[in-house]
């Protein structure tokens, strides 16, 4: 565990491990498509409207899970400042929104038939519009401050505050949710769940964190490779600083050799 | 102590001397009520159904718009380099600016409710409620949004950027402060809406000191 | 290092400042590593260096308001922190403007000190006395000058005793005057035991200071 703190540990186990994780990532995903589009019967009640379930379902499950490990991420990065940490995080904020925005849309989308109409205030749908929102303050907060290590702090910090706010607003939009909502209205993903469409649900879940997995990786990769070059780009602009004498003299001797 | 009291007397001082203090969130409040109301249609009906609802959101705004001042002055100047230094601990001082905000905006804006209840033909027990409502939960806005003012200080656009950042924190708070004023208007018992709105306060008041102390810190390293 | 000249330790402050092996990074960037100071009472360390070479960020480290990359800033007593025993006089005055002269000053008391409130009041009056403000004390701080401001911001220093002044370019804004009243102000507090760490581009009277200069050397990346 520690010796991933190392930027360039990480770096070179996450770029040994990419292909297999893409590759594991596809299989799985292309198997619980299968059994969830075609294997699984429709349901009595929803017809083949069932089906964005498969995808919608496990959506959120990762939508809340990537918020989880960047939670984790951030307590390790406030208690042991390690780089690894915060960009581990800041990687998976547009990971995590993306699958958030994923369960938003195919929630919508199930609910055109359902319902009727595109959005009704479905517990689960507001719980994930305003996790959504979290991971928008998340990721503005980080483009907001110049300073890296201070912005990755600051979004430590603004990180475990949501997560620890995230079951109280869980809970408090199912209790506005029960109190507003006719118990006859057919709930997204309701609390049973047909044995029939459990195995195709939990592939698909296992393949999306894989395919979370695989993105974060690589992701996380990318964001180290930028931050080794603006460090690299803050020691050359102080290094020139430094030597804008002996270059300027230089120069005035042979313009076109200075380079 | 006695620093804390400083530190808390010097706030509610200069939001009295500054620009009106107070009566801007408060005024930001009643016009805001006004055209909602507007916005809405003069049915009666409809506005005192709206109006529970209503008067928590503007209320939540009015605490927003006064929010990113809490400490972007102080750190403008170089005061808040001072609350470091001072032999009382961070979280204590933040806590004492963040009570002074709360005098200043919060308490405000519940005794400006009165007005807007009027204005939206509230019934007066649902009014009762209301303010009991907002005087749980009002210190939870002032408290939550210290953290984001503390997160947003010295950053340019930080008053929009704080809003994204705190609206969605401010969800229990809302439902919990709303649930209570619908559930005596429908006759129910509003006192687990309270209970659990006080409890949202708590948790604030203990967790929302030492995460501004947090984020202040990192701004002005 | 030849000791600085005799001036007699003071009873009021008692308290030497030891840094030991400090590293300041800056937005990841080494900026100095490995520095050391011993400062015992009544001592004074003048810190020069060119822009960017971490004197600013020097005092801000020792007056807690950084956490060092490396190393240890402490004082002999091991009780005390290092912040809660000094003034840092930045670029910024921390003045209110809405608020009387005397009313900063007393907040600076009450925030900063451990003086009883019935002393307070003649506090003040002795702090705006030592910059030569107190006929102002009744007036808001919006109608001072930038040089009046600079010099509200330095009372700070009288209304509060604490042991080290760390002093940013104390003198910038100054006049001739007001730079004469600050080198007796830092004298009266080596008398008195205190420390003056500071930095400064115009040459200001430091009897017997130590000189510390940083120079912007790269050391590379951080790991």
């Amino acid at each position: 565990m520690f010796q991933l703190a190392n930027p360039r540990r990480f770096y070179d186990l996450a770029q040994r491990l990419e292909p297999w994780v893409w590759a594991i990532a596809a299989i799985l995903l292309s198997y619980g498509l299968y059994l969830g589009l075609i294997v699984s019967p429709p349901d009595y009640q929803q017809g083949e409207t069932v089906r964005i379930m498969f995808v919608h379902v496990p959506a959120a499950w990762i939508a809340m899970m990537a918020y989880s490990g960047m939670a984790v991420a951030s307590i390790s990065s406030l208690i042991w400042r390690h780089v690894v940490a915060d960009l581990f995080a800041k990687a998976s904020a547009p990971v995590g929104a993306g699958f958030t925005f994923l369960a938003l849309v195919t929630g919508s989308l199930w609910g055109r038939p359902m319902w009727g109409t595109y959005w009704v205030w479905d517990a689960r749908l507001t719980s994930v519009l305003i996790l959504f929102f979290l991971y928008l303050g998340y990721m503005a907060l980080w483009s907001a401050i110049e300073d890296q290590t201070k912005a990755a702090r600051a979004a430590a910090v603004l990180c475990l505050v949501g997560a620890i706010n995230l079951p109280i607003i869980k809970f408090s939009v199912d209790w506005w949710n029960t109190l507003h909502q006719p118990a006859s209205v057919a709930r997204l993903g309701g609390p049973s769940i047909h044995p029939a469409i459990l195995t195709p649900l939990l592939v698909m879940g296992i393949a999306y964190m894989v395919l979370y997995l695989a993105m974060v990786l690589q992701r996380t990769r990318i964001e180290i490779l930028e931050h080794r070059l603006a460090l690299a780009l803050a020691a050359d602009a102080s290094r020139a600083d430094r030597d804008t004498s002996t270059l300027s003299h230089r120069s005035a001797h042979s313009p076109e050799g200075a380079l | 102590m006695s620093a804390l009291v400083c530190v808390f007397r010097r706030d509610l001082l200069l939001a009295i001397r500054q620009g009106g203090g107070p009566s801007l969130g408060l005024g930001f409040f009643l016009i805001a009520g006004t055209l909602a109301a507007i916005g809405l249609g003069p049915e009666p009906n409809l506005l005192a159904r709206a109006a529970p609802g209503m008067i928590w959101v503007l209320a939540l705004l009015a605490c927003l718009l006064s929010l990113d001042r809490m400490f972007q002055a102080d750190f403008e100047d170089g005061s808040l380099d001072l609350l470091p230094s001072a032999s009382t601990a961070l979280p204590a001082l933040v806590l004492a600016k963040i009570l002074a905000h709360w005098l200043t905006t919060g308490l405000p804006l519940i005794l400006g409710t009165p007005v807007l209840a009027l204005l939206f033909n509230l019934p007066d027990d649902a009014l009762i409620m209301e303010l009991v409502s907002l005087t749980i939960g009002t210190p939870a806005l002032s408290l939550i949004g210290g953290i984001g003012a503390a997160l947003t200080v010295g950053i340019r656009r930080g008053g929009l950027l704080l809003s994204l950042l705190i609206l969605p924190l401010y969800v229990p708070i809302l439902i919990f402060g709303v649930g209570a004023v619908e559930a005596s208007a429908s006759g129910m018992d509003p006192f687990p809406h309270l209970a659990l709105l006080g409890a949202a306060s708590l948790v604030s008041l203990v967790l929302a000191p030492l995460a501004s102390a947090a984020a202040l810190r990192l701004h002005l390293s | 290092m030849t000791p600085p000249d005799p001036i007699k330790p003071g009873s009021l402050f008692d308290l030497s400042l030891r840094v030991h092996d400090l590293a300041c990074h800056r937005s990841g960037r080494a900026v100095f590593q490995g520095l050391g100071l011993d400062l015992a009472p009544s001592q004074a360390l003048l810190v020069t260096g060119p822009n960017g070479s971490g004197k600013s960020s020097l005092l801000r480290m020792v007056g807690g308001l950084i956490n060092p990359a490396n190393g240890t800033i402490r004082m002999n007593d091991p009780e005390l922190i290092v912040a809660e025993q000094s003034h840092l006089i930045g670029h910024l005055e921390g003045i209110k403007l809405a608020l009387t002269l005397g009313e900063n000053v007393a907040y600076w008391i009450g925030l900063l000190g451990h003086v009883p409130p019935n002393a307070a009041a003649k506090r003040v009056q002795t702090a705006l006395s030592a910059v030569d403000l107190h006929h102002l004390t009744d007036r808001p701080a919006r109608f001072l000058s930038a040089g009046q401001k600079r010099r509200l911001g330095l009372a700070r220093l009288i209304a509060a005793p604490r042991a080290i002044w760390l002093l940013d370019e104390p003198t910038l804004g100054l006049d001739q005057a007001s730079i004469g009243r600050l080198e007796a102000m830092m004298a009266a507090h080596r008398a008195q035991g205190g420390i003056v760490i500071a930095t400064s581009h115009q040459p200001i009277e430091l009897p017997g200071a130590f000189s510390l200069r940083l120079s912007p050397k790269m050391s590379g990346v951080t790991p």
